[in-house]
């Protein structure tokens, strides 16, 4: 009994804790329609000015709370300004991989300047325990439910009795109309990114105390719990957020004290995907209608793709075979290796995201899978390693297609949320399933690729393997895009209304292209894992994902040639200029932050 | 019901729609309330009724994106009620949308080879979905003859339905739809509806936002189509062709039907003048209104 209030009391905590970060994630979301991935990353930031604070200037706690608060507004005022004002008319997913570029770039500055290591974060308060039926609450337990119900209250009277206010819910209500009633978009939007942001900032302070440890990578799974809750309360409903919030706290909670915490997590997004699949408006919202007017949800830049001639191409792969002949580079051999491998992915992304339109942030997962198929049939299973490769693609795609499937009557922003968690389910899952997957230890000793009694390890061999397979499936989803299938990929992604009317099942078309990509990434997963020889659940990070987006991006969504070049680009040419990991992931959320900015269409155009 | 038609009268044909006590409810509003409406082969027939009357709500019910919430829909002898639209554009039945929805990244062929899909037998083979799905993905990749005879069969066809609309689209064949003008724009949504070879055709304001001439020019196109014997059914504005057109026409306002018969009938029918003017009375010869005080 005791332990059962302890629980609760701890649920409750950190269901409010999340509830800071929700509300503010819903309050955008009410205003400008958008759900902001750089939310974690102030929270970030806040947690590293409170520490700032407390043990370099020695500030008083409200001292502390009123710098978080301000550092964290001017911060939030700066991303609207950045990620979102200038993508007004655009995509609407724009400004959602704008701020993901934004999240990227944050991260890694934060990251300069303190270090990536964990730091303690302790709080100035007194060390007291309230006894409280059979548990007890502590003074950093009522100082954040304080601030809890004090900025509920503070959010509620300005929302209701400021003039500010009351244009913050009349643009939420119409954007356009509260527009030509003389109401200033953009003061409510900054306005409301500064709430939101200060929100965020507190609610990353409270959770360093709380925990008294905080670190530049905590953004990412803050930015997911504060998405979950908003779901859960439905997108843009405040009084929702906080509910689902609190929610989430004692399901969390419970969990972790029947199962352990390792499963923390994965409650959360079993929860979110549940949610999305029956209620997508969320517990407390209505039901859905027909979308009157077609949904602008793709991120498809009109352009048209530039076209090299086959004969170009022809020697181009000509060049790229003999390369291992005529130079002796092994470091240029490994780095186009490594370029490869992520076009195979970008190849898959690229047909998924920009030709059926579904833009998955959770491509790791599927790499994920190759990976471990590949690996655990060679290991396990004692099959010859390519014929474990050739099943690891079958097996991805299959078991791919299968868990996105519920995603695929989603729309927009949705299909990212959903495929993001999807991507983590199975990161938690492998972490999990120890009998299969030996858990967190990771697979080691994982054989090299053999074809009869040639061994084929690092070097010219893998190269070329790995660019065989690039050109092969390259020229196969080429193929595919000239036929009727590739057209009703398109259709379904223009305009999944009009697509139906004319008898297209939109399931049909986005599962095959989740099939056909799915095989691609299954078989980058396999020959990663083969190259390695050792993979664990953290080989394969969402960050992958979000660069794998921002390949697709650069290459042009939908293009196939696109897809290759990105991943020359973006894999390529850091590794040759020799720039150190922090830099590149710097790099990359600026090169999608421009790209989304400044050529959507991306270099070779969309298609 | 045959049982009472005389027997020396021939049967008049099966209807090939039939929508019987349709309803549909947005939360209080009720959309459409308890429609009938048959269409016979080779018919033109045509729905009108002020802006919100629950036209396209109707229409979104045929074809099969919206749910009733009461009544019957019969098509081509299937009830399909409850089939969704890709069952419904399958039976034969083809619509265009009241502001649009042209695939706006496709060119124009290919937005009218999109409109052909359930046509289509060699890419698509018909078996369980999970096996016909893979099926058409590897008749994809490997294109054997008949793939490659069908595909160059539609082609011909959609270059003559393009046809049809003069040298409005032939011409820009290759363009992308969202580069195309707004009123060529609602030309591609038909050719492409054509291109289905539609049993009944649903147009919603196949003419909003034309000007005279370009109406003139799309009047002329929905009369050759009638007179190749398409069945349509037809929502729009401009009276003027719905008088020339139609068969007959159905009168709705506030979702139900205030008046249905043949177009001269209708015209002079005083609900549907009022529905049309008003409802306060405007019109009417209202003795001891306050009609005077305004002079």
């Amino acid at each position: 009994m005791n332990s059962f209030v302890d629980h609760t009391v701890n649920g409750l905590i950190v269901g409010n804790i999340y509830a800071l970060l929700a509300v503010g994630l819903a309050l955008i979301f009410g205003v400008s329609n958008l759900i902001n991935f750089a939310h974690g990353s102030v929270y970030t930031v806040g947690a590293f000015i409170g520490w700032y604070a407390i043990t370099r200037l020695q500030a008083p706690l409200w001292l502390t709370i009123l710098l978080v608060i301000a550092g964290c507004a001017l911060l939030g005022m700066a991303i609207e300004r950045i990620g979102l004002r200038p993508l007004a008319g655009k995509a609407r997913i724009a400004p959602l991989l704008a701020t993901i570029g934004i999240s990227f770039v944050l991260d890694q500055v934060v990251q300069l300047i303190v270090g990536p290591d964990p730091r303690a974060l302790p709080g100035p308060l007194p060390n007291w325990r309230l006894q409280l039926g059979g548990g007890t609450i502590g003074a950093l337990d009522l100082l954040i439910a304080g601030i809890g119900v004090v900025s509920a209250a503070v959010l509620y009277g300005f929302l209701r009795f400021t003039r500010l206010g009351w244009a913050v819910r009349a643009t939420a209500q119409d954007r356009d109309a509260a527009q030509q009633m003389g109401v200033n978009i953009h003061a409510v939007n900054q306005s409301v990114f500064a709430i939101a942001s200060a929100l965020g900032g507190l609610s990353g302070l409270l959770v360093g105390m709380y925990y008294n440890n905080i670190s530049p990578a905590m953004s990412f799974q803050a930015t997911l719990k504060g998405v979950v809750a908003v779901v859960i309360g439905g997108v843009g409903n405040v009084p929702g957020a906080i509910a689902g919030s609190l929610l989430l706290g004692l399901t969390e909670s419970y969990g972790v004290a029947l199962f352990g915490t390792p499963y923390r997590n994965l409650f959360a997004f079993l929860l979110l995907i549940a949610i999305l699949v029956w209620r997508p408006n969320g517990l407390f919202g209505g039901t859905k209608k027909l979308p009157p007017e077609p949904l602008t949800g793709t991120f498809i830049a009109p352009s048209r793709p530039i076209r090299l001639p086959t004969w170009a191409w022809a020697a181009l792969v000509g060049v790229l075979i003999v390369l291992p002949l005529v130079v002796h580079a092994p470091y240029l051999l490994q780095t186009l290796t490594n370029a490869w491998l992520y076009a195979l992915l970008a190849l898959s992304l690229t047909l998924v995201a920009g030709t059926v339109g579904q833009i998955s942030l959770g491509h790791a997962g599927l790499l994920a899978i190759g990976a471990y198929a590949s690996a655990l049939l060679a290991l396990d299973g004692h099959l010859p390693v390519p014929l474990a490769i050739v099943l690891a693609g079958l097996v991805t795609a299959g078991l791919g297609t299968l868990l996105v499937y519920p995603a695929f009557r989603l729309r927009g922003h949705y299909v990212s949320i959903a495929t993001l968690s999807i991507g983590e389910i199975v990161a938690l899952a492998i972490l999990n399933w120890e009998s299969l997957t030996h858990g967190p230890i990771g697979i080691a000793g994982i054989p090299p690729v053999q074809f009869s009694n040639r061994l084929i390890d690092a070097g010219p061999g893998f190269y070329w393997l790995t660019l065989a397979a690039v050109v092969a499936l390259a020229l196969l989803q080429n193929r595919l895009l000239g036929t009727h299938l590739g057209r009703s990929f398109r259709a379904v992604r223009d305009d999944d209304v009009a697509a139906r009317a004319h008898g297209l099942s939109p399931n049909r078309y986005k599962a095959l292209a989740f099939g056909f990509g799915g095989f691609a990434v299954g078989i980058a997963g396999a020959l990663t894992a083969h190259l390695y020889s050792y993979i664990n659940h953290e080989t394969f990070t969402s960050q992958i994902s979000i660069l794998a987006l921002t390949i697709v991006i650069l290459g042009g969504m939908g293009n196939v040639a696109g897809a290759v070049i990105g991943a020359v680009a973006l894999i390529g040419l850091p590794e040759l200029f020799r720039i150190t990991a922090e830099y590149r992931m710097l790099i990359y959320g600026a090169a999608l932050l421009l790209l989304v900015r400044f050529r959507p269409q991306g270099l070779l155009g969309t298609h | 019901m045959p049982t009472n038609v005389p027997a020396n009268v021939p049967a008049s044909p099966e209807p090939l729609l039939s929508v019987r006590q349709l309803s549909r409810r947005f939360g209080g509003l009720t959309a459409v309330d308890a429609i009938d409406l048959q269409v016979a082969p080779g018919e033109l027939v045509s729905v009108i009724g002020p802006n919100g009357a629950g036209k396209t709500t109707l229409f979104n019910l045929i074809s099969g994106l919206d749910a009733a919430d009461a009544g019957q829909v019969q098509f081509a002898g299937r009830d399909v009620t409850d089939a969704g639209a890709e069952t419904v554009a399958a039976l034969g039945l083809a619509r265009t949308f009241q502001h649009g929805r042209v695939f706006a990244n496709l060119s124009v062929l290919d937005n009218v080879l999109v409109g052909a899909h359930s046509r289509l037998r060699a890419v698509r083979p018909r078996a369980p979905a999970l096996l016909s799905a893979l099926a058409e993905l590897a008749l994809a990749l490997w294109r054997p003859a008949t793939v490659r005879h069908e595909e160059a069969t539609l082609r011909d066809d959609a270059l003559a339905i393009v046809a049809m609309f003069g040298d409005r689209l032939t011409p820009r064949l290759e363009h992308p739809a969202h580069s195309l003008s707004y009123a060529n724009r609602r030309r591609v949504e038909i050719a492409r509806a054509l291109a289905l070879k539609p049993q009944l055709l649903l147009l919603d304001e196949p003419t909003a936002g034309m000007n005279e001439s370009e109406t003139t020019e799309m009047l002329a196109i929905i009369r050759t189509l009638k007179e190749r014997g398409q069945t349509i059914l037809l929502i729009e504005h401009k009276l003027e062709l719905v008088m020339q057109l139609s068969d007959r026409v159905l009168v709705m306002d506030n979702g139900r039907r205030i008046a249905e018969g043949r177009p001269e009938s209708v015209r002079n029918d005083p609900a549907v003048i009022e529905a049309y003017l008003g409802h306060s009375g405007v019109g009417r010869t209202n003795v001891g209104a306050p009609v005077a005080l305004a002079a």
